[in-house]
């Protein structure tokens, strides 16, 4: 059977939904569901979660690329069937997990994943982010299929990756850290709460095309899409248009959502904001968002030299500065902002105070600060 | 074999020792043109600084307004197999777990009647298949429907993909069953999730306990998170093996092995409620005191585990910041059995879907919603109490709503009388 466009409606199947998740279970997982009683990280990337029942189950997580082809897909199957019977999962962080029931399939599986690398020389699994390290940078499409990015994605992630390898097979953090990268401020992916975020931001407000502003847009959406109503109906010419309040812009991008006749993804304009102390976790201290850190690194491809440079910065001051379980913004916390942007040797700007809604919330209302 | 594009800029992420994203689609660029004039794109972006996919364009498969985002390449005379590039979102099953039967069927789908590049996974959660083209898209979803039992995920205005931690099948803290919640919600909702009906996009997402993996209170619209109301379970024994450093601590988080705890140090004084005492021979948790945090959980795992009577916390309006500004999610019900068939929470959902597509304004999330309209308002709709575990404090400005049905006569005021006791 196969598809027939004549008759689109003939044998349809919709509404099932995915397919149930019992059958993917490895054995030791479905015979232990719900009867874990601990787990220990063996070495970087290796887990053991010990049953209830005595059952040992063994994890080695390797980072993945969020994109993935069919053949490095074909070839973690390839591994999945010869080490762990034909089981693999992935994580939320775009890792991969690779279960043995027995320590004694450990050492294969770690010694033919350490040994497969792409021709030009990286590495395709490499074994980490567990522990007090920095796991997987969870980010977005970017330039490689993204209509509204303001910076590329997987380029950026593979940079900062390069730089932080050692951290990802390690563990000498104070706490596990967390980077997320979102190229633009849609931010798909909680990129808001993380340890250190890295944001695709514009600095030009859209463009309009009046000539086609009418044939494209809703021009009464285009105009509600605007938070700050810096969006007004205009005429040029015949033409219905709108007009924008350039002063009132805060380049978020939403009328281009929703008019495409208002780009402004420009080259000059575009570039890297730098973001710190989110958390999403409740331990210890509460759930935060992440606060800026950088308001503008310009955009650097290939490699991104300024916004690798600067999170190495921020990750070795923590490193150093923090104590154990700290994470960023509890280790900022204690030592204040003050010192933070004095340890990290960043700028404070006036881009760093803010003056949106609520932004009186975020100014110093007490006597009490360091020198 | 030599590709048609020259890449000399993408070609520098190729070096160093994480994967290599572009030397993944060499690798099939060397049979599959799309991947090849892929390369070509990203050479180009990466020579411009601005991307080159044009916005939106509506393409889809019948009866369904969702699953599938359309692309176009802007510059179709340099790189024509990807003049279309649309994405396809494919639900995964919950918790991400695979045999490799159906990863190598989806391999097979997409080498076949795509560009053979996935997304492993996207931020919501679904397995993404990126770039094909218009004519394969009703191809593609009746061999996943009648070939792999797999279906397309949400996307626009109606319910994402829901997602989860893995919870019960390989973690020792999840106090519910993360998979089995979500996959019956995903069911449940299939209507919703397919066919968009709502003011804008809305997610669930369901973690196991208060660590929350799978950033629930950052990103779902609704967050169910995995709680308990007991208390902690406390193996002494054990904690002694920690203090004397028999095991290694937080889990060898920090590569230490086998080394002492200071219990003192490490887990009561960092105790977020200071509700526990150590005397050197036994750990005393004042568990009316305790809010769950997991810290000492997590430090002695071996040790300490969350109690027994386990249910979630549910919470609402975490989002982005497009529009209004990022929201973290706000406590609604505080405890929650989440147990089959869920009616309890499947009715808290019809109300809060009611109110919201009542009341909704284009592209407006639930917490702006909540935001705008007032949380009293929401709780009126859902009929539940107030409680002083939805708020961090009362509020601090005077300007009370207060409700005429609690004032002795309500708002008439006799204006008569009034002018008989005051004269003007």
């Amino acid at each position: 059977m196969a598809f027939d466009p004549n008759e689109p409606m003939k044998d349809r199947i919709t509404d099932i939904g995915p397919p149930h998740y019992e059958q993917f279970f490895p054995p030791v997982i479905k015979e232990n569901y719900g009867k874990w009683k601990y787990h220990e990280i063996l070495e970087p990337g290796v887990l053991v979660h010990v049953s209830e029942t005595g059952a040992e189950v063994y994890t080695v997580r390797v980072g993945g690329c969020r994109l993935m082809s069919v053949d490095i897909i074909r070839e973690i199957c390839e591994l999945a069937d010869k080490h762990c019977d034909g089981y693999v999962r992935w994580t939320t962080r775009n890792n991969v997990e690779f279960m043995v029931d027995d320590k004694a399939k450990l050492q294969p599986l770690i010694d033919d994943l350490r040994s497969r690398k792409f021709d030009a020389g990286s590495n395709k699994f490499p074994i980490g982010g567990t522990g007090a390290g920095i796991t997987n940078i969870v980010h977005t499409q970017g330039w490689l299929h993204c209509h509204t990015p303001a910076i590329d994605a997987s380029g950026i992630v593979k940079s900062v990756l390069d730089e932080l390898y050692d951290d990802f097979c390690g563990m000498r953090m104070p706490a596990q850290v967390r980077i997320a990268l979102a190229c633009c401020l849609n931010m798909c992916g909680a990129v808001h709460c993380s340890d250190i975020a890295i944001l695709g931001v514009h600095r030009k407000p859209p463009f309009i095309e009046h000539d086609r502003v009418g044939k494209v847009c809703e021009i009464p959406l285009a105009i509600a899409a605007c938070p700050t109503a810096a969006i007004k109906p205009a005429k040029e010419g015949d033409l219905k248009t709108v007009s924008v309040k350039n002063e009132r812009c805060m380049f978020c991008g939403n009328c281009y959502t929703m008019c495409p006749a208002m780009p402004l993804a420009n080259a000059e304009g575009d570039g890297i904001a730098l973001w710190v102390g989110g958390k999403v976790s409740n331990a210890r201290s509460v759930p935060a968002f992440s606060k800026l850190a950088v308001p503008y690194i310009p955009n650097e491809p290939p490699r991104w030299p300024t916004t690798v440079k600067t999170i190495k910065k921020i990750v070795e001051t923590y490193a150093s500065d923090a104590n154990r379980y700290e994470r960023v913004g509890e280790w900022i916390e204690r030592i204040g902002w003050e010192k933070f942007f004095e340890k990290t040797e960043l700028e404070f700007r006036h881009e760093h105070i803010d003056d949106y809604r609520l932004a009186m919330t975020t100014w110093r209302t007490t006597t009490q600060f360091k020198w | 074999m030599a590709l048609k594009h020259k890449t000399p800029l993408i070609d520098e992420l190729e070096k160093g020792p994480w994967p290599s994203f572009i030397s993944d689609i060499k690798q099939v660029a060397e049979r599959k043109p799309m991947c090849e004039d892929l390369l070509g794109v990203m050479e180009q972006s990466y020579m411009d600084k601005e991307g080159h996919w044009k916005h939106g364009g509506i393409v889809g498969v019948l009866g369904y307004g969702g699953g599938v985002i359309g692309r176009y390449c802007d510059r179709p005379d340099l790189f024509p197999a990807v003049a279309h590039f649309h994405t396809m979102r494919v639900n995964q099953p919950s918790s991400k777990f695979y045999n490799t039967d159906i990863l190598r069927k989806i391999c097979e789908l997409w080498e076949r009647r795509g560009s053979g590049l996935t997304n492993m996974h996207g931020s919501t959660g679904d397995i993404i298949l990126l770039g094909t083209t218009t004519d394969e898209l009703e191809q593609v979803f009746y061999e996943l429907t009648h070939n792999l039992d797999m279906d397309l995920g949400g996307s626009g205005s109606n319910l994402r993909t829901p997602s989860c931690c893995l919870g019960k099948a390989r973690c020792e803290w999840s106090c519910i069953d993360t998979q089995a919640i979500t996959t019956d919600l995903t069911n449940e909702y299939q209507d919703e999730l397919h066919r968009p009906a709502f003011p804008y996009k809305f997610k669930f997402k369901t973690s196991g306990c208060p660590n929350d993996c799978v950033a629930a209170i950052a990103r779902a619209d609704c967050s169910i998170i995995g709680t308990w109301r007991d208390d902690i379970r406390i193996d002494q024994e054990a904690v002694r093996a920690y203090a004397a450093g028999e095991f290694a601590p937080n889990g060898n988080a920090h590569g230490t092995g086998p080394s002492a705890l200071d219990v003192q140090k490490e887990v009561c004084d960092l105790c977020p409620t200071r509700c526990i005492d150590w005397d050197g021979k036994n750990l005393k948790i004042w568990d009316e005191n305790c809010t769950r945090c997991m810290h000492c959980i997590n430090v002695m795992p071996r040790a300490l585990r969350p109690g027994t009577d386990t249910g979630a916390t549910i919470l609402c309006g975490a989002k982005a910041p497009i529009l209004e500004g990022a929201q973290l999610s706000s406590v609604i019900i505080p405890f929650i059995k989440m147990e089959p068939p869920y009616e309890e929470f499947k009715d808290f959902v019809d109300k809060m879907w009611d109110w919201w597509m009542e009341n909704g304004k284009n592209r407006e999330r639930l917490g702006e919603q909540i935001q705008r309209l007032g949380l009293r308002e929401f709780l009126k709709a859902l009929e539940l109490e107030p409680d002083p575990r939805m708020i961090n404090t009362p509020r601090y400005n005077p300007y009370i709503f207060y409700d005429p049905a609690d004032v002795p006569g309500g708002w008439e005021i006799d204006g008569v009388a009034f002018r008989k006791r005051h004269q003007a």
